[in-house]
């Protein structure tokens, strides 16, 4: 689905007369590939270039060096430009930034305006987006009378109503309160398990990547770890030194271990340390 | 005060006038206010009245809402009130205290220019009130689509004006957030004289500027992200097309307008009988 | 520096469709040095609440006293309140304006009818307070990191020397990184300097860590009050107002519920390995 080589980008600072004053590095030599279908999370804190990386999906930016592919298609490939962006859709974080529409069902049919979709076609489309992201009944509202959860919610109707295979959410939760935030994420693993799209999460809660089918994690342009949830957190010290989070439940194994208590690694859930906590104490 | 502004927001509804085609709305609202500027004598405003009274009654927009819109602008409205009662020179005197005189001539000048105002105001907020910003562009676009042919960006005109109408709002809002923000730091925006005044505004106007630089910016990259490209092989979810409630809509505009060319061409004939 | 709040009530847009009654028969004192964790879902008042207290809003009924004198009295200088009541906005970085960092910071005391030396003097130790060296003074704030920014922000409300700090949100939108840098930060300014902070928030974890007192509030009103321990006793009912308690909080219950007899009163991970590994050897 998404296959990045040696993917490099440097912003530019240019000074008045328009020459190359100063670069600064965002992705560095990244190598990856997403399979079609899979959740995947990128996780890093601000700065680290998750989301530089996640405007190269959608052809936003184009690499200084190495090479993109969506479906195949090369992202510097302008004729290709309007079927990359199609083909992976993109929700951004900021929620009023995004929606361009006065009234909800007029945003999530701007999409498909752009390509050129036959008007009847493009009500069907955004009456189906908008039921699945759970949103139909707010289809004659002002988006502005919404809240950040559904505005998001409304702004991946949008994009799942241009038809794409793969979305990207750049942080869409960050400036979300807790119960948008899990309306959002909901929706995406709806997305992904029921339509089969492939979801690429930028985010920097850890919560909210730990049923992801494979987590990167970056720092400093570069992706210096990857794996499972499970492998992942249970290098508790190596995500401390990047300054990303471990959920609670991980964090307390950890500090069980340390105690001398003798838990496995890659804990994520409460229910999880609960049954091993009382494995243990049965054996006692 | 801001915050009172009725044009460009739309009130949500289910009425004929809400459904009525985007450009029977616009052209009407011309027609009005052309009438309005036609309009001679009693006669004259009173049909200008019944067919007011009659589209808001149709609109189900509440009167309270629309005369929320009226708030913001009656400095104008007192300003221009004020002139024509003193400025203009009738020959029956009413009232004198010095220089100042207000004649017959002038009371009823000023009363026909303040009624000419509010309807126009009322008129055009039905439109804003009763038509979403998006249909309100795609009508304009429709309405202004042979300027094409000479080159006018007829579609980016549109979609700049519903851009606009989208984020004012969200700056309103914001502008309240950062004015209030700025004042728990003992900014002060009311007190001082005009130059102090405006120094003050400094703390609110960079910010404000910022933020829309960096909405704009953000914007243009959601739509880029969703293949907008300009109007071309661009399709519509609601393309415009006439009813026949929209002909019939039509007719009832010109109509009016021509009943009122027609009393006003009468005012010239019997202009004392019809006062 | 005691606030005491009376019988407020706040009603939005009064007598119009848009009416909301935004709080309802609020009562609260705070007395000094107090670190305050206010929670509530969005919409629940709390935002309103705090603007009452620097008297950016006026209460439609009821009374604040700030040290015994009515806010709303004749001769109370709203002005002196404002320095004495700093408040800290959500994404506070948005009201940057200035040229340089220094500059932006000096606006609070300035206002505050302070000289250049001693605005300066000010702001650049609030500056330093929230961990921004002297090589960021003369930078633009536009020029800065988020975290870098927000600091700047708060640094401006600090520099006009509150006696009570309330922050709405601090961390809204920073990574880990950045939030514990600004949470820890307060945590000193209120031990360091013993002026009361009021932490607006909606994530359980930091109020859990941080704060003495928790108040919760619900479509307008106070629904708890009390130790952050005591609060959590709550799990349901804070749930019902689309709050959550700690995950320790969870955790503990899990363990109960598969028979283990812990203290379910955990909120901390400390806490909560405490009370495991007791229950383990015991």
């Amino acid at each position: 689905m998404i296959r990045a080589e040696e993917l490099t980008f440097d912003y530019e600072r240019l000074d008045e007369e328009g020459k190359v004053e100063s670069r600064r590095r965002a992705v560095d030599h990244v190598n990856l590939h997403i399979r079609p279908g899979k959740f995947i999370a990128v996780l890093g804190h601000n700065g680290s270039g998750k989301s530089t990386l996640a405007k190269h999906i959608n052809a936003i930016l184009t690499p200084t060096e190495g090479t993109l592919w969506v479906d195949g298609m090369d992202t510097k490939d302008e004729e290709k430009l309007w079927n990359i962006r199609q083909d992976a859709g993109m929700v951004f974080q900021n929620p009023d930034n995004q929606i361009i529409g006065t009234v909800v069902e007029e945003d999530v049919g701007f999409g498909p305006e752009n390509l050129g979709v036959p008007t009847d076609e493009i009500w069907e489309r955004v009456e189906e987006s908008l039921r699945t992201v759970g949103m139909l009944k707010y289809r004659h509202h002002s988006p502005n009378k919404l809240s950040g959860g559904q505005k998001q919610r409304v702004a991946i109707a949008g994009v799942m109503a241009m038809h794409p295979r793969c979305i990207v959410l750049d942080e869409p939760t960050a400036m979300l309160d807790p119960s948008g935030r899990a309306s959002v994420i909901r929706t995406a693993q709806k997305l992904n398990q029921e339509e089969g799209i492939t979801i690429v999460l930028i985010t920097h809660y850890m919560e909210e990547v730990v049923e992801a089918d494979h987590i990167f994690v970056m720092d400093d342009g570069k992706v210096v770890m990857q794996g499972s949830p499970a492998e992942i957190f249970s290098h508790v010290e190596e995500l401390k030194k990047l300054r990303l989070d471990v959920p609670q439940a991980t964090l307390l194994a950890y500090e069980l271990q340390k105690r001398g208590i003798p838990l496995p690694d890659g804990i994520l859930k409460n229910e999880e340390l609960a049954d091993q906590l009382c494995q243990l104490k049965s054996k006692m | 005060m801001l915050r009172d502004i009725t044009l460009g927001q739309y009130y949500p509804a289910k009425s004929i006038i809400h459904q009525l085609d985007p450009r029977v709305k616009l052209v009407t609202t011309i027609l009005y206010i052309i009438s309005l500027f036609v309009a001679k004598g009693i006669a004259g405003y009173a049909v200008a009245t019944v067919f007011l009274v009659m589209v808001v009654k149709m609109s189900k927009v509440p009167f309270r809402y629309i005369t929320k819109g009226l708030k913001a602008v009656i400095m104008i409205l007192m300003i221009t009130v004020i002139f024509n009662l003193f400025m203009v020179n009738g020959e029956v005197e009413l009232w004198r205290f010095g220089f100042l005189r207000i004649t017959d001539k002038g009371l009823r000048t000023a009363v026909f220019m303040a009624i000419r105002l509010i309807y126009l105001i009322i008129g055009s907020s039905i439109m804003t009130l009763t038509t979403t910003p998006n249909d309100l562009t795609d009508g304009l676009e429709k309405l202004l689509g042979p300027l094409k042919k000479v080159r006018v960006p007829v579609h980016e005109i549109a979609m700049i004006m519903s851009i606009a109408l989208r984020f004012i709002p969200i700056l309103l809002e914001e502008t309240d957030k950062i004015m209030k923000a700025q004042t728990a730091r003992g900014a002060d925006f009311e007190s001082g004289n005009l130059i102090q005044k405006a120094k003050a505004m400094v703390p609110l106007l960079v910010p404000l500027f910022i933020s829309a630089f960096r909405r704009a910016n953000d914007l243009a990259m959601a739509m880029e992200a969703r293949c907008y490209h300009g109007g071309d092989g661009r399709t519509k979810m609601k393309p415009l097309h006439y009813e026949s409630r929209d002909k019939m809509a039509y007719g009832v505009s010109w109509g009016y307008l021509l009943l009122m060319a027609v009393l006003s061409f009468a005012q010239g004939f019997y202009g004392v009988m019809l006062l | 520096m005691s606030i005491k709040i009376k019988d407020v009530n706040y009603i939005y847009a009064e007598s119009t469709a848009y009416e909301i009654h935004a709080l309802k028969d609020i009562n609260l004192e705070i007395p000094d040095g107090q670190f305050i964790g206010l929670i509530g879902h969005t919409g629940s008042g709390k935002s309103t609440l705090v603007q009452h207290l620097n008297g950016l809003i006026k209460a439609t009924s009821g009374r604040i006293y700030f040290n015994g004198r009515d806010i709303y009295g004749e001769n109370f200088s709203m002005r002196e309140l404002r320095s004495k009541v700093g408040l800290v906005f959500q994404y506070p970085e948005h009201q940057l304006f200035e040229v340089d960092v220094l500059s932006d910071v000096c606006f609070g005391p300035k206002n505050l009818g302070a000289s250049k030396e001693e605005a300066e003097r000010r702001a650049k130790e609030a500056l330093r307070m929230v961990g921004m060296g002297e090589e960021y003074d003369k930078s633009s704030p536009f020029e800065l990191s988020g975290g870098q920014k927000r600091r700047v922000a708060i640094a401006g409300v600090l520099a006009m020397e509150p006696e009570v700090l309330i922050l709405d949100e601090p961390t809204a939108g920073l990574d880990p990184r950045g939030r514990d840098e600004i949470l820890d930060q307060i945590e000193r300014l209120q031990k360091e300097r013993g002026i009361t902070v009021i932490l607006v928030s909606h994530s359980m974890e930091d109020v859990a860590r941080y704060v003495d007192r928790m108040i919760v509030m619900n479509q307008g009103q106070v629904r708890f009050d009390g130790v952050p321990r005591e609060v959590f006793r709550h799990g349901k009912e804070l749930e019902e107002m689309g709050l959550a308690a700690p995950q320790m909080t969870y955790l503990m219950q899990a363990l109960k519920d598969k028979g283990a007899d812990v203290d379910t009163d955990a909120t901390t991970i400390e806490e909560a390995a405490d009370a495991i590994e007791q229950w383990l050897k015991g």
